[in-house]
């Protein structure tokens, strides 16, 4: 089966609904499927739900969906660097589930790997635990969490091979395989599409089994904090 | 005098041991990691990565290299990278000897509130509520007061908790306190300041 598409449009036919749940990977700016973002502002598709760390910037990232109001509902851990998030959010125009990160991203393993609850400590005692069910195990109060069942994950990879085969770069690996994994269809935007063959098969981060749709395009893989030393600081 | 902002990192610092893998949160307790000295020690960045370097040469910033606060850092030889669901399994599965985080409000069981200021600021907790609960050791360095001049040390937390029971030691510009059972022990007193200025700049209940 072909998994290579020309574009981010094309990669996106057929599979955008108005009220999909859209699991989405990247941390802050860094590993963030933009081009797929792009296209989705462009399709005009309503009332998303996603699940992603963040809510990127004003102008880059999810930040663009909230511009066009695109987006009713974020499930998230950090979107202090987006101002009209706020705006969106303390007006009521716009739903947010806060998860602690490590909630969210075991919510997205979980769903990938058919696993529909899990226990964790993280959050009892605190708003997070309320209405959740509690259980002790070995003395220890533990809260449940729900896997997240996505119906489109977008996720950014540095490389693919056309199989789907995916390898990631330094940080910019972090919520893209586990979102990857709990998408009922995942599609990926790369840097570099390269023959079959040419990657390690023990290198390789993300099988191609979780990826049903590949481009390769242009990042501009803006940076968010760019903080540097002085030489003579060495 | 009080401790400054570097004197406090200084004093985490000592707090960690040869080989200890650790996580340091936003703002003074990204400072700890210029004061380990000769210390082996491993830092876990929670977006996925053991062994951060410091900030990159002007030029050299690479935008798929970041730390959990967003900003440009570089690798050591002794590196590794991962997903954010490997990264949390090793915080929540007690991997994590310590982190050092700051905070808004502590109180005398060692209940952490660092993420929420309702109706004021929606940010959002980050990974701060899974490291509380799965890290080995919670190190907290703040200031005793806040700006009004009101103890951040409190009875009782009034700001939505990040964690319940959590916190072990708590570092501040006047001194070093545990948290033991029944509320809040002196350790250490900064240079020039007395215990009881410590005292009464503490709303927390502090036991001998």
């Amino acid at each position: 089966m072909k998994k290579i598409y020309a574009n981010a449009t094309e990669a996106l036919d057929g599979v955008l609904t108005d009220g999909m749940m859209i699991a989405a990977g990247g941390f802050g700016l860094c590993g963030i499927p933009e081009l797929l973002l792009e296209a989705i502002k462009e399709s005009g598709t309503q009332d998303l739900t996603f699940a992603s760390n963040n809510a990127g910037v004003d102008d880059f990232g999810i930040g663009i969906l909230l511009q066009t109001k695109q987006v009713k509902k974020m499930i998230s851990s950090y979107v202090g660097e987006n101002a009209e998030f706020m705006r969106q959010y303390l007006a009521g125009e716009l739903e947010l589930e806060f998860n602690p990160q490590g909630t969210l991203a075991e919510r997205m393993r979980a769903g990938g790997a058919g696993i529909p609850g899990f226990y964790t400590k993280t959050g009892v005692g605190t708003v997070i635990a309320e209405g959740k069910e509690h259980k002790d195990f070995n003395g220890e109060t533990y809260i449940m969490e729900e896997g997240i069942f996505a119906d489109l994950a977008i996720v950014k990879a540095w490389k693919a091979d056309d199989t789907g085969n995916l390898i990631f770069r330094k940080t910019a690996r972090n919520f893209n395989v586990p979102a990857a994994t709990c998408g009922k269809i995942c599609v990926a935007e790369v840097e570099e599409i390269v023959p079959r063959g040419s990657l390690d098969p023990d290198q390789i981060h993300l099988p191609g089994i979780y990826v049903h749709r590949i481009i390769q395009g242009d990042h501009e893989k803006r940076i968010e904090q760019r903080t540097t030393r002085k030489k003579e600081d060495a | 005098m009080p401790w400054d902002r570097n004197q406090m990192a200084a004093r985490a610092a000592q707090e960690l041991e040869d080989g200890m893998y650790v996580n340091l949160g936003i703002g003074i307790p990204t400072l700890v990691a210029n004061y380990v000295g000769d210390k082996d020690i491993t830092l876990q960045s929670e977006n996925g990565m053991l062994g951060m370097g410091p900030f990159p040469f002007e030029g050299e910033e690479d935008p798929d290299l970041i730390n959990a606060g967003k900003q440009t850092i570089t690798e050591l030889s002794r590196t590794s990278y991962f997903d954010s669901a490997t990264s949390f399994a090793m915080i929540r599965g007690g991997k994590i000897a310590a982190a050092v985080l700051g905070a808004m409000e502590v109180d005398e069981e060692g209940d952490l509130a660092n993420w929420m200021i309702p109706g004021v600021l929606v940010k959002g907790m980050g990974g701060a509520m899974d490291l509380v609960a799965g890290v080995g050791r919670v190190i907290v360095v703040m200031d005793h007061t806040n700006k009004h001049g009101k103890s951040k040390l409190l009875q009782k937390c009034t700001l939505p908790l990040t964690g319940k029971k959590v916190v072990d030691r708590i570092i501040t510009n006047l001194g070093v306190l545990d948290v033991v059972e029944g509320g809040l022990k002196i350790v250490e007193i900064a240079e020039g300041v007395t215990e009881d200025e410590i005292r009464a700049a503490t709303e927390a209940k502090i036991v001998n």
